[in-house]
């Protein structure tokens, strides 16, 4: 089983003894994470020629997928410890060659697009699975996200679904202070886009939800999840400072304690 | 060269089944035939390059052979890092089209002047990049390379008209295809500026300065084996290009005559400043950039009186 908890101390337990950051990021896509590989994504092995497609367009939540992949069998403890050291293909951003990564992202604003083209070419062969894009909220800045948005809509890619992680944070501040994105679901509605709000750390919300998507047919459709950026951390959730800072030994503790709590 | 591109893609979409041709929003009268033979593999994306270049690495990621197409400023640089990270990283497939190098867009101005499109594209490894001297060039070097591994970009004129003499549609991916030879100098030219760079071959000779003057239609690969051997023939270098001569096929034959300890003297002949807003039909800003068949001897024959000065 895949579990948002077990994710959540992957990432603690990885940022730890790699003395990295982008930990909020991280554990604000776990339960995301838990419920697609756990209930939605039909994925037999990474390179099934059914299989549903992933691709975590924020790729600054690597930590995230790597862990998913992981308790999914993909990736190898050995792989997975060797996060962030030299030479390993685990960074902070995911890289193609990892089993069970798509795209390799990083840089904001193009995996909807490639998910577009993955969309359209499932159509045009007649296949049946399915392509889940995850973006950040503040991923919605990037323009060249508005031209896959108006794409999909006009060609109706129905196997499309894109998820909003949207936790109302972004590098530098609130994303309603930085670049106001409100009201985010109505902007993709306006564009054609079938609209599902969710709260993204509900397991039993987001299952519906995502289980309930008419991917036959209709337009592409677009799950805005409310999270909270470090959830499952008290310390974490809702501070900027947790996009970049690593953890010391005093914080670690505590950060473990308070996912067994919630757990 | 547009025709031709236009009539080889159907030629070649006819007997594989996975070439798919995208457009932001270009092509008018150039792509109509396409679309009506194969409705189903022609989309025209709307004026959006950055989705284009996704589109074309998810369709290519699924087994299609995506070309992409566009005018050369706006297929190479508006996706520049979409390309880069996709096609490039993941060795896809993908076919970017930047059509109307140089000055081919005449009186549209500097907008739409491909000047460093070339040399961006040759700056990324294992992304072939490939620009025609003439229409029957890019028949074949389409034919020769669309289902290569990995990307291309295509540098394609929009001249059908003017083909370069003796040239006959040759085309080896890496290699110069010599025109004529001669020992006073080497010419060396890319694109559609090739035909000028004949013109100027044939002035020269006509007052007995002889020019072997050869075709590169690809920076990437180089022309490295075939570079090492023409050059030390000669004393007197010269690359033809319209664009910028940072970045181009002149600092290709820098960046290898350098390498392996070549003497002689390089004149880059290309456009070594911005146009600013001046704007003007192809043959005036050819000319106002010393790249029309007299500018180029008077270059040519001012660095050989200094020679034998």
């Amino acid at each position: 089983m895949i579990d948002a908890y077990s994710i959540r101390k992957i990432i603690l337990e990885q940022c730890k003894r790699a003395d990295v950051g982008h930990i909020g990021p991280a554990l604000s896509i776990a339960d995301i994470l838990a419920v697609l590989y756990d209930r939605i994504l039909f994925l037999p092995k990474p390179d099934h020629a059914n299989r549903d497609r992933f691709i975590l367009s924020k790729g600054h939540a690597a930590l995230a997928l790597f862990a998913a992949l992981f308790l999914k069998g993909f990736v190898t403890k050995e792989q997975l410890d060797s996060y962030c050291t030299d030479g390993s293909l685990l960074g902070v951003h995911p890289e193609i060659g990892l089993p069970g990564v798509e795209f390799s992202t990083g840089s904001l604003g193009q995996g909807l697009s490639v998910g577009a083209g993955m969309a359209l070419a499932a159509r045009m062969k007649g296949e049946r699975h399915r392509i889940f894009v995850l973006v950040s909220d503040a991923e919605c800045n990037e323009g060249a996200l508005w031209e896959t948005v108006m794409f999909a809509a006009h060609h109706k890619l129905s196997r499309l679904v894109a998820i909003v992680d949207n936790d109302g944070q972004q590098a530098l501040g609130k994303t309603k202070d930085v670049l106001d994105l409100s009201p985010l679901g109505d902007k993709w509605k306006s564009f054609g886009w079938e609209v599902y709000k969710a709260d993204g750390h509900n397991i039993e919300d987001l299952t519906d939800v995502l289980k309930g998507l008419n991917t036959e047919t209709g337009p592409p459709k677009v799950v805005v999840a409310d999270t909270i950026c470090g959830k499952g951390v008290s310390f974490m959730e809702g501070k900027v400072a947790w996009h970049y800072l690593p953890m010391n030994d005093e914080q670690y503790s505590r950060a473990l304690r308070d996912i067994e709590a919630n757990r | 060269m547009r025709r031709a591109l236009a009539k080889t893609l159907m030629d070649l979409a006819r007997k594989d089944s996975r070439l798919m041709l995208l457009t932001a929003d270009l092509g008018f009268m150039v792509f109509e035939e396409f679309a009506q033979q194969f409705p189903d593999r022609f989309i025209n994306v709307g004026v959006a390059e950055a989705n284009l270049v996704g589109l074309g690495t998810g369709l290519a990621m699924s087994g299609y052979l995506p070309f992409l197409y566009s005018i050369a400023t706006f297929a190479s640089m508006r996706p520049y890092e979409q390309f880069r990270n996709g096609p490039v990283l993941h060795q896809l497939p993908v076919r970017m089209v930047g059509v109307g190098g140089g000055f081919e867009y005449g009186h549209a101005g500097i907008t739409h002047y491909g000047l460093e499109d070339l040399g961006i594209a040759r700056m990324q490894p294992n992304l072939t990049v490939i620009a025609p001297a003439d229409a029957f060039q890019t028949i074949y070097a389409l034919k020769s390379t669309y289902d290569l591994n990995g990307p291309i970009y295509y540098r394609i004129g929009k001249n059908d008209i003017e083909i370069v003499p003796t040239l006959n549609g040759r085309f080896r991916l890496g290699r110069i295809e010599i025109l004529c030879e001669g020992r006073s100098l080497l010419m060396l030219s890319i694109g559609s500026i090739s035909i000028e760079a004949w013109k100027a071959a044939e002035k020269l000779a006509a007052t007995g300065i002889k020019a072997t003057l050869g075709i590169v239609s690809s920076l990437n690969p180089a022309p490295v084996g075939d570079l090492q051997s023409l050059l030390p023939n000669f004393d007197l270098v010269v690359t033809v290009e319209e664009h910028y001569i940072q970045g181009g096929l002149g600092s290709l034959a820098a960046e290898i005559s350098a390498e392996f300890g070549w003497k002689g003297r390089l004149l880059r002949c290309g456009v070594s400043r911005n146009p600013g807003g001046i704007a003007g039909s192809e043959a005036y800003m050819r000319d106002l950039h010393g790249l029309s068949a007299d500018r180029l001897v008077y270059s040519i024959r001012k660095v050989l009186d200094e020679a034998h000065r």
